[in-house]
């Protein structure tokens, strides 16, 4: 299938995914909603030739912390939220938002830097990112960042046990 | 092939989205779906610019953010929870204790 079909469908999935966290007031349809644009950027990784990191997005963003998510909202039973209108908070947040997204995009649309429009090709046809690029890489050249991920991880799992976990009656006196 | 430049603008317009969610809406986890949107984006620039040098690199460099991120939303939902026990709300606007 052609590259730029791909790019389509699955940039737009995850374009409407995203669209659809800002607008949608039940937080369980923006949950759902955010694993449909994890979904369609997980796509965008395969069809970038990142197979291994495409599985981890899937796994981790639309498994793991979706969950997560879901889970929260369901534990504190959030409703629908009431529609506020556009108040003057709305309007500046709109603002800026629009700010963000036309001062990146308005310089990289109008710009005729070379690099820019080079088909995005693997310069070392070799060393694409497969799996077993990516472990080979990560447990050699990368051994420390990865020892560190895993400190951190360890560090929030034993923090996020701690902020969750309900007082004791002794601790509440 | 699709040009670099779709995948900048593609993970712009995310980013925008992302930015939106985080300062427009006030359900304290709807914004932090806004924070995940906009770490999205960053990595899949991070993708698409690697796949022009090292490839390896922009996944390497992407998982460490995916990490770091499944770290942020289980402490960040952990001290949500704990807000909620307190002050029976997830509501930014209605979370304030700190403010003088």
């Amino acid at each position: 299938v052609n590259e730029l079909v791909l790019f389509l469908f699955f940039g737009s999935v995850a374009l409407v995914g995203g669209v659809n966290v800002l607008f949608q007031r039940h937080p369980v349809h923006a949950a759902l909603f955010l694993v449909a644009s994890f979904l369609g950027i997980a796509g965008l990784f395969l069809t970038l030739g990142a197979s291994f990191l495409a599985a981890i997005q899937v796994l981790v963003y639309a498994g793991a912390i979706m969950v997560l998510f879901l889970f929260l909202i369901l534990l504190l039973n959030l409703d629908k939220e009431p529609f506020e209108g556009i108040n003057a908070t709305r309007g500046a947040s709109a603002l800026v938002a629009a700010a963000t997204m036309g001062l990146i995009v308005q310089p990289l649309a109008s710009t005729d830097e070379p690099a820019l429009h080079e088909p995005a090709r693997p310069l070392i046809e070799s060393a694409s990112a497969s799996p077993i690029h990516v472990g080979q890489f990560l447990f050699r050249e990368y051994i420390v960042p990865f020892e560190i991920i895993s400190l951190l991880l360890l560090v929030a799992m034993v923090g996020a046990i701690h902020m969750a976990r309900r007082p004791t009656p002794a601790e509440l006196h | 092939m699709v040009d670099l430049n779709y995948y900048l603008i593609l993970s712009a317009m995310l980013f925008g989205l992302g930015v939106a969610t985080f300062v427009s809406r006030r359900n304290s986890i709807v914004m932090f779906m806004g924070v995940e949107l906009m770490l999205n984006a960053a990595n899949l620039t991070l993708v698409a610019c690697a796949r022009m040098h090292r490839p390896v690199d922009g996944s390497i460099l992407s998982l460490m953010v995916i990490a770091v991120a499944a770290a942020e939303v289980a402490v960040g939902l952990a001290i949500l929870l704990a807000v909620f026990r307190l002050r029976r709300t997830v509501n930014a606007d209605e979370i304030r204790e700190l403010r003088a």
